[in-house]
C-alpha cells in the first residue's frame, strides 16, 4: 500500500515537471491522473488497489466513533441507574488476529465498546481477557466483536 | 449560519461537561477499580473530545481562527485514553486488587496462577 501511494506521488511530481507549473492544483491533477494509471495497472502490484484499503481504514474510523458514542450511553445508564445491579466479571476471548498492531487496534476498539474493557492480553497474543460490566451476555458480546471489529480490521490488513 | 454553528458549539461543550460530570459520579459511585475504569476511560474521553470540538468550532466560525492544535489534541486523547485505561486495570489486576464481591466470573485467575507456578 505504501509503495502504491509513493508511486502515485512520484507520478504527480512527474506531471508537475511535464507541465512546468509547480502549484498544488497541478499536483492534485497529477495525483488524480496517477490514480487512474495505478488503477489501470492494478494487476501488476502484489497488494490490492490501495483506495480499497483507504476506504477500509475510513470505515474502521467510523466504527470507532460510533462505538465511542454507544459506550458512553451505556455508561450513562449504568452510572445513573438507582440500583447497582450489574454483574461484572472477566471473560476470555480468542482472537484470530496475529500482528501486533492489529491486536492493539482491536484492544482499543474493545475498550471503547459498550461495557467492555481489556484487562490483559495473553503472552502468545491469542487470547484477550476482557472485563465486562454485565457478564450475562458475554457470548453475544464476543460474537458482536468478532463479526464487526475483527472483520473490519482484517479488511484493512488483508 | 454563524448562529447555528454557535448553538452547535454550545451544545457540544454542554454535552462534554455533562459527560465529565457523569464520569465523576461513576468514579465515586461504582464499587471497584475495574467498573470505575469503565466510567473514567469512556465518558471522560468523549467528554473532553466534545468540549475541544466545540471550542474549535467556536473559534473557527466566530473569529476565523483555525487552530489545528485543538484537532491534534482531540486525536491524541482519542488514541491514548483507552490505552491508559487498559494499563491501569492491568496494573491493578497484576498487583492483586480484588474484583467486586458480586462479580460472577474471572477467567484471568487461572492464567496468573499458572504463570506463578512456572516461576
Amino acid at each position: 500500500m505504501a509503495f502504491q501511494i509513493l508511486l502515485n506521488v512520484v507520478l504527480a511530481f512527474t506531471w508537475m515537471f511535464l507541465k512546468t507549473s509547480y502549484t498544488s492544483s497541478t499536483f492534485f491533477v497529477g495525483y488524480l491522473l496517477g490514480l487512474l494509471i495505478i488503477f489501470a495497472f492494478r494487476n501488476c502490484f502484489s497488494g490490492r488497489f490501495y483506495l480499497i484499503r483507504a476506504y477500509a481504514v475510513f470505515r474502521l474510523f467510523l466504527i470507532f466513533i460510533k462505538e465511542l458514542i454507544l459506550a458512553n450511553i451505556a455508561v450513562l445508564k449504568v452510572v445513573l441507574k438507582p440500583k447497582l445491579d450489574m454483574r461484572p466479571g472477566i471473560f476470555a476471548m480468542q482472537t484470530v488476529l496475529e500482528k501486533d498492531w492489529e491486536i492493539t487496534v482491536l484492544a482499543n476498539l474493545i475498550t471503547l465498546t459498550p461495557g467492555t474493557l481489556v484487562v490483559d492480553v495473553s503472552d502468545d497474543n491469542k487470547t484477550l481477557y476482557i472485563h465486562a460490566v454485565d457478564i450475562e451476555d458475554a457470548e453475544d458480546v464476543i460474537q458482536g466483536i468478532k463479526s464487526t471489529f475483527e472483520n473490519a480490521i482484517l479488511e484493512v490488513s488483508r | 449560519m454563524i448562529e447555528i454553528v454557535k448553538i452547535i458549539a454550545g451544545a457540544l461543550i454542554l454535552f462534554g461537561a455533562f459527560l465529565s460530570v457523569v464520569a465523576t459520579f461513576g468514579v465515586i459511585r461504582l464499587p471497584d477499580v475495574y467498573t470505575r475504569n469503565h466510567a473514567a476511560s469512556k465518558s471522560a474521553t468523549l467528554g473532553v473530545m466534545s468540549i475541544l470540538l466545540g471550542t474549535f468550532l467556536y473559534f473557527w466560525i466566530e473569529h476565523g481562527h483555525f487552530n489545528s492544535r485543538v484537532i491534534l489534541a482531540i486525536v491524541f486523547i482519542f488514541a491514548t485514553s483507552p490505552v491508559a485505561g487498559h494499563l491501569i486495570s492491568r496494573a491493578a489486576y497484576n498487583s492483586g486488587v480484588p474484583l467486586w464481591e458480586k462479580s460472577v466470573q474471572d477467567d484471568l485467575k487461572g492464567k496468573n496462577q499458572i504463570r506463578q507456578a512456572e516461576k
